[in-house]
């Protein structure tokens, strides 16, 4: 960890009932780093990505993003859990694409981009719909603008959800397993609408994949996790072609033959 | 049966179908302010709702009508037999109606608020721009059976004199001394409004599914559900 | 604000008969709807079209049409076609025919909620069709519509106030009876309002427990 981090987790823990989620957890990640998250299931990637976005409180420790701690702020000189008030200002540089998309279905695809951009930034109805014609034109959608999500493919709906998060400009974008409810071919659509993001942007990137070659094709640093540690961390290349730990050695194998 | 009979059961149906309007409008207030305050953050809020909903799911509707007709006067207040009318009718629907708003607004998964949560929506957006669009979808049937359910209930009036639709078939009965016919006809009088509103119901129902992009089920009136 | 205690609370006496009177017809009118609803529910997976077809027809009718009408019906009606039925038989028929539309609708859903698979391996072992409703469909549909039928006892003991249209000496007659003496209605209808509530509330308990009972078994 180092000063310059642009988020950091500093010695948090997280239990649900007796399961210890995240054990004494810390480490950084610098503005516009790349870092993917892997490990075996329930081994708290999504816990960390949520806890980012601010869905999920850790017990104890500390996240800052740019020197902000995410659940407290000072008020009278002391620090005392954070007000919905405070978690919106840490929020406007985050933003999360989800494993089921979680496309509103009352909108339709071009709402769902200029939704937020209109009611959250404050930008025109004009200058919202042309940022998210943009988008949806670089996610290849720019044909389904009128459509309802629920007539899109899983690939197209996830592609629209990449927009949406892209069009409120953040500075840090979390990706949870976004192709692992897809099929080969449309989770391959979906990988090259994010290599082309991580190219063409200096966003931050923390992703959870088990995409190897995605992983290896954007990634600055890989992370293993195990039972709510980090047990590994290491350039892609260094990581999967020579795993030092053991457990890591024995999850990548299970990767490979599952694929 | 003379003309001015059937006149008679022309004001009663006006009279029954304006307390089924004025009732469902003013019953879905009391649905949504009730039902959302059942949810609501502050402990105070969600206890007067939720006293509000046990309480009128527990008095009879004639009994709150009663009430507000023959016992306010003692304190006092003397309300339009109408708007007393629509008032007991309507608090008595709105109980119910708030436990339809409030199933309606869980069940829109957590996934939908946490995805407004990640676009930093306000709380109020959230509810207004994604929960709410989607939860009133679902809604649409059962307000479909509790307006049905409200039209029933109009009857009770004529116990208090408001001369609905029922009040005008027992002076017709009295005038024709035809007992069984008239009864007859007013209950099927009473089933083709509430066919017309079922069928109107579920138009509402098919573009309500369509704004969310669903296929619409089929039929207007196969398979009501209660 | 002038609330007489003291009428108020020597009315209670009376009004408690009365509310045991709308028990009373409570008790009738909800053995017929659950016994009544069945049979709708059963005749409306008929595979014969005329059965099922008039009986779908009266249910439907049924529901969407005022008690309090169909309570006058059948008061004035029955005795013209030689049925001379107390006011409170006749009460608990009302009811009863009324909730069994509702109940009707709720053994359906129960009975559609017995996975295919149970009809199948019923084919399957070529049990009769009489035995697979009463081993294997019913027993599995029942239980679980318990909280949903419940819920209507307590509808059923809210609409008992209607049946004094047609006599029966209920508590809101009790009301009408007193009152028409002292015209203290204030106190007698604010004291019956209570006691309706108090006794909804008590029938709601158990239907409260069940409800809680069949969420947790289903989580
Ligand atoms: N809301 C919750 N309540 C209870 N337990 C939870 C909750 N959320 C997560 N968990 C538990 O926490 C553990 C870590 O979950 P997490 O989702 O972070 O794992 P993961 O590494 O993302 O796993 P996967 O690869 O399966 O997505 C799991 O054991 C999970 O069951
Ligand atoms: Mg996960």
């Amino acid at each position: 960890m180092t000063r310059a981090d642009q988020i950091t987790f500093d010695g948090v823990s997280k239990k649900f009932g007796e399961n210890v989620v995240l054990d004494d957890l810390s480490f950084g990640v610098a503005a516009g780093e790349r870092v993917t998250l892997i490990g075996p299931s329930g081994s708290g990637k999504t816990t960390i990505l949520r806890m980012l976005m601010t869905l999920t409180e850790p017990d104890s420790g500390t996240i800052t993003v740019d020197g902000d701690n995410l659940f407290q702020e000072m008020r009278n000189g002391t620090l005392v859990p954070a007000r919905e008030q405070h978690l919106r200002s840490v929020r406007r540089k985050i933003t999360m694409v989800f494993q089921q998309y979680n496309l509103f279905p009352n909108m339709r695809v071009l709402r769902n981009v200029t939704e937020a951009p209109v009611h959250v930034l404050g930008l025109s109805q004009d200058e919202a719909e042309a940022r998210a014609r943009e988008l949806l034109e670089m996610v290849g959608l720019a044909d389904k603008i009128d459509a309802h999500p629920a007539h899109l493919s899983g690939g197209q709906q996830q592609r629209v959800a990449i927009a949406r998060a892209l069009a409120i400009r953040p500075e840090v974008l979390l990706l949870d397993e976004v192709t692992s409810a897809l099929d080969p071919e449309l989770a391959a659509e979906v990988l090259d609408v994010l290599r082309d993001v991580a190219k063409s942007t200096s966003v931050t990137m923390l992703c959870v994949t088990h995409a190897m070659k995605f992983a290896r094709d954007i990634s600055d640093r890989v992370l293993m996790f195990n039972e709510g540690r980090i047990i590994e961390s290491a350039p892609p290349a260094e990581l999967f072609d020579a795993p030092q730990h053991e457990r890591t050695q024995r999850f990548l194998r299970s990767l490979r033959e599952e694929s | 049966m003379s003309g001015g009979l059937w006149l008679r059961l022309l004001d009663g149906l006006l009279v029954t179908l304006q307390l089924t309007g004025y009732g469902a409008v003013l019953g879905l207030l009391f649905a949504f302010a009730a039902g959302l305050a059942r949810l609501s953050r502050h402990r105070v809020v969600r206890g007067i709702a939720f006293a509000y909903t046990e309480g009128f799911r527990g008095l009879p509707a004639l009994v709150v009508l009663f009430w507000l007709v023959f016992a306010l006067p003692g304190l006092g207040f003397q309300l339009n037999p109408l708007f007393a009318g629509v008032l007991a009718l309507s608090l008595n629907i709105g109980a119910y109606g708030a436990e339809v708003v409030r199933g309606a607004v869980l069940s829109v998964p957590a996934g939908q608020i946490e995805a407004a949560t990640a676009l930093n929506f306000t709380r109020w957006q959230r509810m207004r721009r994604v929960v709410l669009p989607q939860a009133v979808v679902a809604m649409v049937p059962p307000f479909g059976n509790l307006l049905i359910e409200l039209l029933k209930a109009t009857a009770l009036v004529s116990l208090v004199y408001l001369q609905d639709l029922t009040f005008q078939g027992q002076i017709v009965r009295a005038a024709t001394g035809n007992t069984a016919m008239t009864f007859f006809g007013l209950l099927v009088g009473y089933g083709v409004i509430a066919l017309i509103l079922t069928i109107l119901m579920r138009l509402v129902e098919r573009r309500a599914a369509a704004s969310l992009g669903r296929a619409v089920r089929p039929g207007l009136l196969s398979g009501r559900t209660s | 604000m002038n609330f007489d205690w003291q009428t108020a609370w020597d009315s209670v006496p009376q009004l408690l008969q009365g509310l045991l009177i709308a028990l009373q017809a409570t008790a009738l009118g909800y053995v017929l709807a659950l016994v009544l609803g069945l049979a709708f529910a059963l005749a409306r997976r008929s595979h014969q079209a005329w059965l099922r077809l008039p009986v779908a027809f009266f249910v439907e009718f049924v529901r969407s049409t005022p008690l309090l009408v169909q309570l006058f019906f059948l008061f004035f009606v029955l005795p013209t076609v030689g049925l001379e039925l107390s006011p409170m038989w006749t009460g608990a028929i009302g009811l009863g025919v009324h909730y069994a539309t509702y109940t009707s609708e709720v053994y359906r859903s129960g009975i559609d909620g017995v996975p295919a698979g149970q009809w199948e391996a019923a084919t399957a072992l070529s049990l009769p069709r009489r035995r697979t409703w009463t081993r294997i469909i019913l027993p599995q549909a029942i239980p679980r519509v318990v909280p949903a039928l419940g819920n209507y006892a307590i509808s059923m003991f809210k609409d008992t106030p209607q049946l004094t249209v047609i006599t029966v000496a209920e508590m809101l007659s009790v009301v009408k009876a007193l009152g028409s003496q002292n015209f203290q209605y204030l106190e007698l209808i604010t004291m019956a309002g209570l006691l309706y509530l108090v006794a909804a509330l008590l029938i709601a308990w158990p239907v409260r427990i069940a409800e809680r009972r069949y969420r947790k078994e289903n989580a």
